[in-house]
C-alpha cells in the first residue's frame, strides 16, 4: 500500500459525502486523514525502538437537522463506505433534536501556504533516521555522556469536503529531534530541533548542546525554593504558551467562564505578544483546519493586553461571527485550540539575558506540568535536564531541580526581556516560535533529591 | 487473519529475522457527551491493522499498516526487517529474551450487557438525566457527562509458533459539575473510571444520583475556605488514592524506565535495581502493592500480555519492601527474573511497552475507611483528583484534589477548596500508618496513561481502599 495523492483522496471523500446523501443528509462534512510516520528512538547511545506506521482515516460529519451523528473507519472498501454513512446517520437519527440549528461551515477562499511539505521529510528512511541518531550519539560519546532521544518524521495529508462545497487538500509534513544526554551521576541536558524539512535539522548540533548541558549540570547542589528571577529557554517558555493555549485562549473555555482571557485585561508585560498564526513561515505553515476553514492570524495578546481567542464553526456561531480557521476533528467536544502559536521575538540579545541577572536560576526545561488553578493559571511542574544559579549575570554552576507554583499570567506581567532570537519548537498542541524570557520572579515550592 | 499472520512471520523469517511477531487488531469504540443540556458528540469509530516485530541481528525494528493483504504483510514485514537491520548500526547490547514456551488459547473479557448492544437511546438518556440533574443546580456553570466503550480483538502470532486470540473489552463513565464566580472554578466529578466489564458497571454507578450529590458540592466550594496550609495528618478516598499510587508506585516500577529508554520523554525512576537487591523500604509495613493482571474488572486485565506472556501477579512492595517490577522478556532477564507479562500495545501501529497492568494497593485487615477517620483526630479527607505531577525520577509529587473536607474529632467536617499536598515519594509512603480494609476496595480504571514516542495511551486499573498519611505538607504557592 502507497500513500494516497490527494486526487484519489478526495475522491473517496465524495464517494462517502453521496452515501451520506443517500442515506438523507441534510449536511454531511468528510475528513480524509492519511498518515505516513516513522520514529526513531535510542538510550543508552543505542537504538533501542524504531518503528514506521502507515495509516489511512475516513470521519463522517452526518447532520439530519438539528442532530448530528460522527462515525470514523480505516477500512476503505466500497462496502466499509456504505456501513459508514448508514451508521452515522442510524447515531444521528437516535437523538433527541438540538436545540440550536446545525450550520457546517460555508465555502471560503483558502490561499495556499509554502513551506508546509517538504520532500525531504516525506522520502526519509530508515537508514537516514540511524544516520542522524549516529551522529548524536559522537556528539555524546565526545562529551563522555550517554545519548538518549527519538528522530520522528511525520507525512500527513489531510483532505476535507463538505456538501455546502468546502473543498480542501493538503501536504504537511513535520520532523522532531529530541536528545537528553545523561552523565555517570545522572546529570543531564536537553535540546531538540524542529522542521518542516528533516533535512535541515543538524543532529549533530543537537547531539552537542545536550551533551555540553549534561556536562555542567555534573555536581548540581542543593538550594532552597523560594522567589528567584528566571531566565526559561525556549523549551520553558513553549511549555508557557501550550498551557495558556490549552486552557484559556480557546472560544469555548471563554464561552464557558473557564478563561482567564478576557479582551483587554491586562495580564503581561508590555514585552508580551502572542498570536496563533498558522501562515507564519516561521512555523509549521497549515492553510485550513479540520473543518475545512482557512486559517487566519488571531493576535491573543498584544503588547500584554487579551485582544481575542480562537474561534471553530460552533463557537462562532454561538458568537455571532465567523470561524477563525481553529477547528478540530468532529466529533469535538473540547472546543478550538490554537494549533500554531508564535510569541513576538524581543530585542534582547539571547547571551544577553542571563547578564541581566543578580541572582536568579536559568531554566532549560519543565517537566510534567499541569494545572492547578485554571482561571488563575496556576501551574505546577518540576525543572528538568538543566537548572542553573546565575550570580552577578553569570553561571555559576548546576543546582538540583525543584518544583515550580506558579501563575503563568503573573510570570507573563514579570517578563523583563525578551530574546531576539526564536525557536521553532513542537508543544503538545502542535507548534510554537518562542523567544527566550527574563523574569522577575518565579515562584519554586518544593525541591527533590538530582 | 492467520493466514496474513503466517505470511508476514515467514517473510520476516526469510528476510533474516531471529524472531518475529504479529499483531492483528481490530479495534470498535463509541463514545457519547453530553454537556449543559445538549449532546456534544455521538460517535462510532472503527480501526484495523496489523504490526510486524522483528529481531535481526539482536537489534528491534517494527512496521505496522492498516492494509490486510499478503502483499502488505510481505511488504511490511520487509519493512520491519530493514528497520532492524537500520537500528543495528548503533547496537551496544544485543537483545535477549526469556525463553517463555509458546503460548495458545484465547480470552474474553466477562460482561453480562454487551455496551455495543445497549440502543444509544438509553445511553444518551442515562447521560442526559445526569447531566440535567447537575445542571438543575442553582450555581452550576455548565455540567457534562461521558461515556465511552472500547473493543479490541487482537490475534497474536509469533515466530515460535505461539497463537493467541483475544477479545478486550472496556466502559468509561463519568460527570462533573463546574461553578464559576469571578476568578474561582470549582469542578466536583464522580466515577472519572473505566471496567473491564460490560454496561451493567454504568448502570451501577448510579451517575444520577451521584450528580445530585456532587453539583451542590461544587457550589459550596465557590464560597468554602482555602484549604490552610502545614503539616497535616491527611486521609486519601480511593479516587485521588489510586493516582497516588499509579504516580509514585506503578510508573517507578516499570523496569524499561529504570534501564532508560524512557529517559528522553517521561524521565527514568529512582528505584534502580540496586534497591530491589537491598530490599529498599519503599513505605511502611502497612504497605504491599502488586500488579495483577488477573484482577476481575481491572483494566488491566487480559490473559496474555502483548509479547505472549501469560497474565499473572506479581509482587511490587511487600510489606513496606520495594520486592519486583513490571517487566518484560527483554528487561526481566537482566535482573535474573522472568517476564512478569506487562507488556501492551496501544492498537495495533505501535510497539508494545513495559505498562502497568492493575497496580493494587491491597487491603488491610482491621480498620474501615470510617473508621480511620473516626480514628483521626485532626487532618483533612481529601477526594477526587483535579492535578497531579511528578519529577523525571518519581520522587517529588504534587497533588491538587477537588475537594478536602476536614477532620476533627473523629468525624468529616467542613469544606476546604483548592487543596493541594506534595511529598517524596517514599517518605509519604513511609508515613502510611493506615490502609483501610476491604469494603471500601475499589477498582478504578485509569484509560489515560501517556507513555512512550510515537505516543501510547495505556488502559490500567488501580485497586485501592483508601489510607492515612501523616505529617504530609498541604498547601503550597499563594493564591
Amino acid at each position: 500500500m502507497v500513500i494516497a495523492a490527494g486526487e484519489e483522496m478526495l475522491v473517496l471523500a465524495d464517494r462517502l459525502l453521496g452515501f451520506a446523501a443517500a442515506e438523507g443528509a441534510s449536511q454531511a462534512e468528510v475528513l480524509v486523514d492519511a498518515d505516513e510516520s516513522a520514529l526513531t528512538r535510542f538510550a543508552n547511545s543505542e537504538i533501542h525502538q524504531n518503528v514506521a506506521t502507515l495509516d489511512r482515516r475516513l470521519s463522517l460529519r452526518f447532520v439530519d437537522g438539528r442532530r448530528v451523528g460522527c462515525a470514523a473507519t480505516n477500512r476503505l472498501d466500497e462496502a466499509s463506505l456504505r456501513r459508514l454513512a448508514a451508521s452515522a446517520a442510524r447515531t444521528a437519527r437516535l437523538q433527541p433534536e438540538l436545540e440550536e440549528a446545525v450550520e457546517l461551515p460555508e465555502p471560503g477562499p483558502i490561499a495556499p501556504v509554502a513551506g508546509a511539505y517538504s520532500p525531504g521529510t516525506a522520502s526519509t528512511s530508515p537508514e537516514m533516521r540511524a544516520a542522524a541518531a549516529r551522529e548524536v550519539i559522537a556528539a555524546a560519546d565526545a562529551a563522555g555522556v550517554l545519548a538518549y532521544g527519538s528522530l520522528a518524521t511525520h507525512l500527513e495529508r489531510v483532505g476535507i469536503v463538505n456538501s455546502k462545497g468546502v473543498r480542501a487538500f493538503e501536504e504537511r509534513t513535520w520532523a522532531q529531534l529530541i536528545t537528553v544526554c545523561m552523565g555517570p551521576d545522572g546529570e543531564a541536558g536537553y535540546a531538540e530541533a524542529d522542521a518542516v524539512d528533516a533535512t535541515t535539522i543538524d543532529a549533530a548540533a543537537v547531539g552537542r548542546e545536550a551533551a555540553s548541558k549534561a556536562r555542567h549540570s555534573r555536581g548540581a547542589v542543593a538550594v532552597e525554593p523560594g522567589d528567584y528571577p528566571v531566565v526559561l529557554e525556549e523549551y520553558a517558555v513553549a511549555d508557557v504558551l501550550d498551557t495558556l493555549g490549552y486552557i484559556g485562549f480557546s472560544a469555548l473555555a471563554v464561552q464557558e467562564g473557564r478563561s482567564f482571557h478576557e479582551a483587554g485585561r491586562v495580564v503581561g508585560s508590555e514585552l508580551v505578544t502572542i498570536v496563533d498564526d498558522a501562515r507564519d513561515p516561521a512555523g509549521m505553515p497549515a492553510s485550513f483546519d479540520y473543518e475545512g476553514v482557512a486559517k487566519e492570524r488571531v493576535t491573543l495578546i498584544e503588547r500584554g493586553v487579551c485582544r481575542d481567542v480562537v474561534y471553530d464553526a460552533q463557537t462562532a456561531a454561538r458568537a455571532g461571527r465567523r470561524s477563525t480557521g481553529h477547528g478540530l476533528p468532529a466529533p469535538n467536544p473540547w472546543g478550538p485550540f490554537p494549533l500554531n502559536q508564535l510569541m513576538a521575538a524581543g530585542e534582547t540579545p539571547r547571551d544577553d539575558l542571563v547578564a541581566g541577572l543578580d541572582r536568579g536560576l536559568l531554566v532549560t526545561r519543565f517537566h510534567y506540568t499541569n494545572t492547578v488553578h485554571p482561571k488563575l493559571a496556576i501551574i505546577t511542574g518540576m525543572t528538568r535536564d538543566g537548572l542553573f544559579l546565575v550570580e552577578d549575570g553569570r553561571v555559576v554552576g548546576p543546582v538540583r531541580n525543584l518544583r515550580f507554583t506558579q501563575s503563568y499570567l503573573a510570570a507573563l506581567a514579570g517578563v523583563e526581556a525578551v530574546s531576539r532570537e526564536r525557536r521553532l519548537l513542537r508543544g503538545y498542541l502542535g507548534p510554537v516560535v518562542v523567544p527566550a524570557l527574563r523574569l522577575s520572579a518565579f515562584t519554586f515550592t518544593g525541591a527533590t533529591e538530582h | 487473519m492467520r493466514d496474513l499472520s503466517q505470511r508476514a512471520l515467514d517473510t520476516a523469517v526469510q528476510r533474516g529475522a531471529t524472531y518475529a511477531d504479529v499483531r492483528v487488531v481490530r479495534r470498535a469504540e463509541e463514545s457519547i457527551s453530553v454537556k449543559s443540556g445538549r449532546i456534544e458528540a455521538v460517535a462510532f469509530g472503527e480501526s484495523e491493522g496489523f504490526g510486524v516485530r522483528v529481531l535481526v541481528d539482536g537489534a528491534w525494528g517494527f512496521a505496522a499498516s492498516s492494509g490486510l493483504t499478503m502483499t502488505e504483510a510481505d511488504r511490511v514485514a520487509g519493512d520491519a526487517v530493514r528497520i532492524a537491520r537500520a537500528s543495528a548500526t548503533t547496537l551496544r547490547r544485543p537483545v535477549v529474551l526469556d525463553d517463555r514456551p509458546p503460548a495458545h488459547g484465547s480470552y474474553r473479557t466477562p460482561y453480562e450487557v454487551d455496551p455495543f448492544a445497549v440502543p444509544v437511546e438509553e445511553k444518551v438518556a442515562d447521560l442526559m438525566a445526569a447531566e440535567a440533574a447537575m445542571t438543575r443546580t442553582p450555581g452550576i456553570a455548565f455540567a457534562e457527562a461521558n461515556y465511552s466503550a472500547q473493543r479490541e480483538w487482537k490475534s497474536f502470532a509469533a515466530s515460535d509458533g505461539s497463537e493467541i486470540d483475544q477479545e478486550i473489552t472496556h466502559v468509561v463513565a463519568n460527570i462533573e459539575a463546574n461553578a464559576v464566580s469571578g476568578d474561582e472554578l470549582q469542578r466536583r466529578s464522580y466515577a472519572d473510571s473505566g471496567q473491564a466489564a460490560g454496561y451493567e458497571w454504568v448502570r451501577g454507578l448510579d451517575l444520577a444520583g451521584n450528580a445530585e450529590r456532587i453539583a451542590p458540592e461544587a457550589v459550596a466550594l465557590l464560597s468554602a475556605p482555602q484549604c490552610p496550609p502545614g503539616r497535616r495528618t491527611i486521609i486519601l478516598d480511593p479516587s485521588q488514592l489510586y493516582l497516588q499510587v499509579h504516580e509514585s508506585c506503578g510508573h517507578p516500577t516499570e523496569l524499561d524506565r529504570v534501564f532508560g529508554t524512557e529517559a528522553s520523554y517521561a524521565g527514568t525512576s529512582f528505584l534502580t535495581t540496586d534497591k530491589l537487591e537491598s530490599g529498599f523500604r519503599y513505605g511502611s509495613d502497612l504497605v504491599t502493592i502488586v500488579a495483577d493482571a488477573t484482577a476481575p474488572g481491572g483494566m488491566g486485565t487480559f490473559g496474555w500480555d502483548d509479547e505472549g506472556v501469560a497474565a499473572q501477579r506479581v509482587p511490587l512492595v511487600q510489606d513496606g519492601v520495594f520486592s519486583g517490577y513490571l517487566s518484560s522478556r527483554e528487561t526481566a532477564p537482566r535482573i535474573g527474573r522472568r517476564s512478569g507479562g506487562t507488556m501492551r500495545a496501544d492498537g495495533w501501529d505501535r510497539i508494545p511497552l513495559i505498562r502497568m497492568t492493575n497496580v493494587n494497593l491491597l487491603p488491610r485487615e482491621g480498620l474501615s475507611l470510617d473508621d480511620i477517620v473516626a480514628d483521626t483526630d485532626d487532618g483533612l479527607y481529601l477526594a477526587s483528583n483535579r492535578s497531579w505531577s511528578i519529577d523525571d525520577r518519581r520522587l517529588n509529587f504534587q497533588f491538587a484534589t477537588e475537594v478536602a473536607y476536614e477532620v476533627k474529632g473523629g468525624k468529616l467536617g467542613r469544606l476546604f477548596k483548592n487543596p493541594t499536598y506534595t511529598g517524596i515519594t517514599y517518605e509519604f509512603w513511609r508515613s502510611c500508618d493506615a490502609v483501610a480494609d476491604a469494603r471500601s476496595y475499589v477498582m478504578i480504571g485509569t484509560p489515560n496513561c501517556g507513555k512512550g514516542e510515537p505516543g501510547q495511551i495505556g488502559h490500567v486499573g488501580h485497586g485501592t481502599s483508601g489510607a492515612r498519611f501523616r505529617d504530609v505538607q498541604v498547601g503550597v504557592g499563594r493564591w
